[in-house]
């Protein structure tokens, strides 16, 4: 079957739409690698470069939510171009937000760079990234290729970042609670690693969408969740 | 309206409809229906049921056969010559296409709005009444301004015409005429009213006033509406028939088939895809 619409400008506009969708994602990405790579290479002028870069995310987030709104309107989206439409906006605002959780990564290096800590664990942020980073390259192809079974696998990958925020949200509070000095920076690290957790939240919706998209129905919301920070102190 | 939960192949019926073909309670069980022109066949097996107090929309592109199947409620295929229709139609246990049955007062149990507003050259207030007097529905004029009265105002027109019901219906606007075309069907009573494309010839928003007078009209009359325009049939209707090439291809709720259509020709066509 034939999948263009009669009207060729509709194809047009969602083909818009896509493209603009998918250079979010690609920048988004970029931002959060980068923002990995600064912490652990700690190159202030590439922090500083990918501070005032996050603008870029904002502009392009804006204008697919202006493109988005003018389809519905003009357009009168039905069924799956309705989904693709709604899912474009909902994705986009998400990817908006992984700029903002990497920026603040980078501010969060910047500070700590210039305190010259060295005496608190941070080596798993690395390895935390990795796994977010292979998340998002995932979600990204699942989204490209309409790949249910993938969207799937990326979602039920966000446990492992959890479990990794965990311990080292345990090896970050002992190393406070051994020196005093360590306080200011291993807050820093402790919000570091929930803004790479939170990206993996955030990866995880979008492969929730992604499915939503393809299929017409939500995923079960029965996914593998091991983030037991907010338990800590409890008996 | 309840849509009961049945299978479609775990009745004696044989279908290739997607989506569930019955209603609870059915004003009208149509069965097997086969409509041929001559020797074209128009309509291919269709089975469905309309439910009491529901509007359902039929659409589907041009010559996909719903305005045939329409035509079927109220036996208007009659007219036509070489028009000849199969299959079973049941209103209220009465099967409509038994040789017993008259279709005069068939058809004024089944009332039909037509594309093109269709008054009567007369007076406003004797377009409504025609039916009403034929029928034998009002034994004296009191009880037949009565009625007109109140099919005017359940129609949206008594406000705009009141001053003026001897003058010709057909000196209305093309929104007045329609309402005046859907007062005198209501006037006789009918149980299921059929509208083929009844707002078609209409502005947005003498459109959107028949939109809401079938809103209106369908908490007490089963209303089976043709339309080409999808979003009217999104916007009006609680159940959505999508024909082609003479099949019921897909029925469902509308919420449902405009958002998650399972067939494949039902999505290419509600989101203006060459199917």
């Amino acid at each position: 079957m034939n999948n263009d619409h009669i009207l060729s400008t509709f194809d047009n506009d969602l083909n818009r739409l896509n493209k603009d969708l998918l250079k979010l994602a690609k920048l988004a990405t970029e931002q959060f690698v980068n923002s990995i790579d600064n912490f652990s290479t700690q190159n202030i002028e590439e922090i500083d470069k990918l501070i005032a870069n996050d603008k870029n995310l904002d502009e392009l987030d804006e204008k697919i939510q202006q493109l988005g709104f003018e389809i519905i309107a003009l357009r009168a989206p039905q069924a799956g171009d309705l989904r693709r439409v709604i899912s474009a906006l909902k994705i986009a605002t998400i990817f908006e937000r992984i700029g903002d959780y990497s920026r603040n990564i980078s501010n969060r290096t910047k500070a700590l760079i210039e305190m010259s800590s060295d005496d608190t664990p941070g080596v798993n942020i690395g390895k935390m990234g990795l796994v977010t980073q292979e998340m998002l390259e995932d979600v990204i192809i699942a989204y490209k290729d309409k790949d249910s079974d993938l969207s799937i696998k990326v979602r039920d990958t966000d446990v492992v970042i959890d479990k990794m925020n965990t311990k080292l949200y345990q090896e970050v509070l002992a190393s406070m609670s051994r020196n005093k000095k360590n306080i200011v920076s291993g807050t820093h690290i402790l919000f570091i690693a929930k803004n790479i957790e939170r990206v993996g939240d955030y990866v995880t919706d979008i492969a929730e969408h992604n499915y939503f998209l393809i299929n017409g129905k939500p995923l079960s919301d029965n996914r593998p969740k091991a983030d037991k920070t907010s338990l800590y102190g409890q008996d | 309206m309840v849509i009961m939960n049945y299978n479609n192949n775990n009745m004696d019926i044989e279908t290739k409809t997607i989506g569930n073909i019955f209603t609870e309670n059915p004003k009208i069980t149509s069965r097997n229906v086969n409509v041929f022109y001559h020797d074209k066949q128009a309509i291919n097996n269709v089975s469905l049921d309309i439910s009491s107090k529901e509007i359902i929309s039929l659409i589907g592109p041009s010559g996909c056969g719903k305005s045939t199947f329409l035509r079927c409620f109220n036996r208007m295929n009659d007219t036509i010559d070489g028009c000849k229709v199969e299959g079973n139609i049941v209103l209220d246990d009465q099967d409509i296409y038994h040789p017993s049955v008259d279709v005069v007062p068939l058809r004024a149990k089944i009332g039909m709005v037509f594309q093109k507003p269709n008054p009567f050259p007369k007076s406003i207030y004797d377009n409504v009444a025609y039916g009403p007097k034929i029928h034998g529905l009002a034994s004296t004029k009191d009880e037949l301004d009565s009625i007109v009265e109140l099919s005017l105002k359940n129609a949206g027109l008594w406000n705009e015409v009141k001053d003026r019901l001897q003058s010709p219906g057909t000196g209305l606007s093309g929104g007045q005429q329609q309402r005046l075309c859907i007062a005198r069907a209501i006037a006789v009573s009918p149980e299921i009213i059929l509208m083929d494309e009844p707002c078609s010839a209409l502005d947005p928003i003498a459109t959107a006033k028949i939109e809401e007078l079938i809103h209106q009209l369908g908490k007490n009359y089963s209303i089976v509406i043709v339309t080409h325009s999808m979003q009217q049939a999104a916007r009006v209707s609680q159940r959505t028939a999508y024909f082609h090439l003479g099949e019921l291809i897909e029925v469902g709720l509308t919420k449902q088939i405009f958002t998650t259509p399972q067939d494949k020709q039902t999505e290419a066509y509600i989101s203006g895809r060459i199917g």
